[in-house]
Formats: structure tokens, C-alpha cells, sequence
């Protein structure tokens, strides 16, 4: 076990890039994803079969095929039609239209959770449409949509690990390295589990934080607090200050 | 059917208006026409096509079939030669200005504030600054007797209060015709007196053209001076409310009204 930690120490330096690869694949792909998600989701819902039709034709694409599949077809596949990316690259753009997809559905699922009358009362001000979502609908579907999001996030930090396998010197790469240089699986595994889930749970609380926001915009729950949001429950502080606070 | 004198143009005019939902007709070649400064309160059975009439001229149902007139000018379709074609919303957009609702469920906007409810569309769609909406917001939550509530949050206040500012969201836009859909339908007895009080006051002070759907048939007396007795997408009666209201010549407005007043 000494040896083992004296391995880990020696490879703390690679740590840090690792991390930063992880982060650069899931920060990357999440804002690559979140502009998919709001094309597809939106394209999703629109009444022409010009637009809606191709955005259901490539949100299913996405959610039906592996990632895995995904990322050796862009990384190995693409460049035999002379279209060569970076792996990073690679990474983002798997990750960002794999889960792109997924949340889609769950901007799809949002916007129309949104009572109609709330659009009605939107064109009776003679709002136009991009005024409509942007002012009225979307603030209202975002606070539906970040529980949602904030699962997919984690999702795609869990499947950049995939990256590994087209080079990239990430979390997963480091803590294979570590299994190599200890010849110990329970303390080096055991490791990355511990790391991607300092990552994860760090996202979770900003995720958190941003719902925590988003309801109190729509004048439910309070101003989050660090014990709500380090909680870890979403949902809970705004409902009981939801119920206290009553209809006047 | 019409109190307009002639040369006037309406407000509003219907004409040969049809509206279908799947094989359900509502709307059966509706023609009728209301003057500006009318105050029309349309009565009827549920499904008789009051709140349709509405809803389609708020254009939140497109027509089957027909015109409707806004001062004159097509608002939702036209006739370009024997082609009745879709008006595209730019055009639409400019003869909406004209029209305000005010909803039975207020749906007021919940991430904005009551000031920011009333300012949001006079600043985005008719370009006033943000001063000047402010200032005429404030003026209309004292006529509405909510000032001390305006920088609240919606869900703060009861219903009452939310269709008051309503109300005052709808008269913002400075419309020329108001359309009031069962407005005191989804409040507690006891606050709709106040709604009804507001309502009363604007229709003293302003001349804005008033269309209203209620259940509310002593409002409907105090308010309008032409009523409209619905039935199957037709008029079956129209008189100015005393008559309607104590002497009807029509055997299925007796009835109605019997059913209603008891």
C-alpha cells in the first residue's frame, strides 16, 4: 500500500492536466449540447414538417447509436473523407450531438410544459415570437429543464471517458496509467472513482444553484442558501418556502 | 343587426364568420357588427361560440371560413380576387395593436414583476421608453388600486389582485377594443365585486370598444348598452339590456335567463 501511494504521489503532476482534459471534454460538449438541445428541441415542436422532420430525424440518430460508435467514427472513419479533426475535438463534438440529442427531448418536454395560456396571453400583448420564448416561455421552461439538464451533464463528464480510447490523456487515461504503473485495480479504480465523483458533485452544486436561481426569477423559493445547495436536494428548499410563503 | 349609423365604420365586423373544431361547427356564418364605444356583452349557453368570438379575434383560433373587420381593415384573411388566403402575421401584428384581453385565468407572466408585466409589451411592441411606460403603469395600478404592489411578484398576490393587474397589463397597450372573457369566473365571490368595480370605471371613463363574455348578468346590465343572446353560433337575440333582461322576446333566451337568474 506505501508503494502504491508513493506511485500516487510521483503521478500528481499528470493529475492536473487530466483533470483539465476532463473538464475541456465536458464543459466543451455541455456547451455544444445545450446549443443542439435548443435547435433540436425547438425544431421538435415547430408545426412546419420541413423543419420538424429532420430535427426528429437527427435527435433519434444521436440517441439511437453508441457513443463509443460515434467517437471512432468521427476520430477514425471522417478522415478518410478528408475532413480531420483534432481528438479533443473529436471529444466535444460526439459528446456535445450524443447528449445534445437527450436534451432535445428535454427542451422539447419543457417548452411545452408551459401553459398555452401563457403563450395567448403573450400574442394578446402582441408580443412577437422570438419575444414570446425569450421573455415569457423560456424562462419558465428553463427552471423545468435544469433538473433534467443537471443529469445529463453528469452523464456526459461519465462518457468523456470514452475519450481514452482515442488518446486523450484524461482522468480515465491517468488512473489506467495508475493501474499500470501499481499493478493494484482496487486502489487505483478505487482513485478514479473518488475523482470523478469530486468532479460530479461539484457540477451538481452549480447545476443546483442555477435551478435554485431560475425558481426564484419565477418568484418561488428564496435566495439560495450554501446548506440548500450543497444539500444536494434539488427542489426541496423552494417548495417549502413555496408552501410558507402561501397565496396572499 | 347593428346600432352602427350609416357611414360609420365598425370596430368590429364578422362577416359570414365559421369556425370549425374537427367536425364540431361552432361559428355557422356569423354577421354581426359592433360600433366604436359599444359595450356588448355576449350571453349564451357553454358552447354556444361566445368565447370564440373572443379567441379569434385576440387570434388565438384561426377562422374556418369568413372575414373579420377591424375598423375596416381584414385582420386575420382576405379575399385577394375569389381567394380567401391568410393574412402573414407582420400584417396581423399591426391590426392587433388595436385589441387588448383580458383573461379568465389571468395569466399573468410569473417571472416578472406586477411593474414589469404592464411595461414588457408597451416598451418591446409599441417602443415607448421606459420611463414612459413606467409612468403610465403607475397611473393605471392607482386606477386599479394596486400600487403598493408593484414591485411584487406575482404569485404573491390573491386573484383578485392578479386580475386587477391584468386589467391594467391590458390597458397599457392603449387598446381600442378591450375583450373580457368571464373575467370574475375564477374568483372568490367576495372579490369579484372589486374586479367589477375596476371594470365599471374604465367603462366610465374611457371609450374604449368592449366586448365582454360573463356570468355576471347585473354587470352585464350596469356595463353594456347592447347584449347579444347566444345560441349553436347564432344570434338569436339582440336587444340593449333592459330589454333583454326583463322583457326577451326570444323563447331560448327566456329560457336561458330563467336558468341563470332562477
Amino acid at each position: 500500500m506505501s508503494d502504491d501511494l508513493q506511485t500516487l504521489i510521483d503521478s500528481l503532476p499528470d493529475l492536473g492536466g487530466a483533470v483539465l482534459v476532463t473538464l475541456e471534454m465536458t464543459v466543451g460538449g455541455a456547451a455544444l449540447a445545450m446549443i443542439v438541445a435548443l435547435v433540436l428541441g425547438f425544431g421538435a415542436r415547430t408545426r412546419s414538417l420541413w423543419v420538424r422532420g429532420p430535427s426528429r430525424v437527427v435527435i433519434e440518430f444521436f440517441r439511437g447509436t453508441s457513443l463509443v460508435v460515434q467517437i471512432f467514427w468521427l476520430f477514425y472513419v471522417l478522415p478518410q473523407f478528408g475532413f480531420k479533426m483534432e481528438a479533443l475535438a473529436v471529444a466535444i463534438v460526439a459528446l456535445g450531438l450524443n447528449y445534445g440529442a437527450y436534451g432535445a427531448e428535454v427542451v422539447r418536454g419543457s417548452i411545452a410544459s408551459v401553459p398555452t395560456s401563457q403563450w395567448e396571453a403573450a400574442t394578446a400583448l402582441n408580443l412577437g415570437w422570438a419575444h414570446k420564448v425569450r421573455r415569457v416561455v423560456f424562462p419558465q421552461a428553463w427552471a423545468l429543464m435544469l433538473p433534467q439538464l443537471a443529469n445529463l451533464l453528469i452523464q456526459l463528464l461519465k462518457g468523456s471517458a470514452l475519450a481514452f480510447y482515442i488518446t486523450l490523456h484524461d482522468v480515465y487515461w491517468w488512473t489506467d496509467e495508475l493501474q499500470r504503473d501499481t499493478r493494484d485495480t482496487f486502489f487505483s479504480f478505487g482513485i478514479g472513482l473518488i475523482i470523478y465523483f469530486v468532479i460530479a458533485y461539484i457540477l451538481t452544486w452549480g447545476m443546483n444553484w442555477l435551478e435554485e436561481r431560475a425558481k426564484r426569477r419565477l418568484g418561488r423559493g428564496t435566495r439560495p442558501r450554501l446548506r440548500d445547495v450543497l444539500g444536494l436536494k434539488p427542489g426541496v428548499p423552494s417548495e417549502v418556502a413555496r408552501v410558507k410563503g402561501g397565496v396572499a | 343587426m347593428t346600432s352602427t349609423t350609416a357611414g360609420d365604420v365598425p370596430a368590429i365586423e364578422f362577416k359570414d364568420v365559421v369556425k370549425r373544431f374537427g367536425d364540431n361547427v361552432v361559428l355557422d356564418e356569423l354577421n354581426f357588427k359592433v360600433a366604436k364605444g359599444d359595450r356588448v356583452t355576449l350571453i349564451g349557453p357553454s358552447g354556444s361560440g361566445k368565447t370564440t368570438i373572443l379567441r379569434l379575434l385576440m387570434t388565438l383560433e384561426e377562422l374556418s371560413g369568413g372575414l373579420i373587420l377591424i375598423d375596416g381593415d381584414p385582420y386575420t384573411h382576405e379575399y385577394r380576387g375569389d381567394k380567401w388566403v391568410e393574412i402573414p402575421e407582420k400584417r396581423r401584428r399591426v391590426v392587433r395593436n388595436r385589441v387588448g384581453m383580458v383573461f379568465q385565468q389571468f395569466n399573468l407572466f410569473p417571472n416578472m414583476t406586477v411593474l414589469q408585466n404592464i411595461i414588457e409589451a408597451p416598451v418591446h411592441v409599441l417602443g415607448k421608453s421606459k420611463a414612459e411606460a413606467t409612468a403610465r403603469a403607475e397611473e393605471l395600478l392607482e386606477q386599479v388600486g394596486m400600487t403598493e404592489k408593484r414591485d411584487f411578484a406575482t404569485n404573491q398576490l390573491s386573484g383578485g389582485q392578479q386580475q386587477r393587474v391584468a386589467i391594467a397589463r391590458a390597458l397599457a397597450m392603449d387598446p381600442e377594443i378591450l375583450l373580457l372573457d368571464e373575467v370574475t369566473s375564477a374568483l372568490d365571490p367576495e372579490i369579484v365585486a372589486d374586479v367589477l368595480e375596476v371594470l365599471r370605471n374604465i367603462a366610465e371613463t374611457t371609450d374604449i370598444t368592449m366586448l365582454l363574455v360573463t356570468h355576471e348578468m347585473a354587470f352585464a346590465r350596469d356595463v353594456s348598452n347592447r347584449v347579444l343572446m347566444f345560441d349553436h353560433g347564432q344570434i338569436v337575440e339582440e336587444a340593449d339590456p333592459e330589454t333583454m333582461f326583463t322583457n326577451p322576446s326570444h323563447e331560448r333566451t327566456k329560457e336561458f335567463l330563467k336558468a341563470v337568474l332562477g
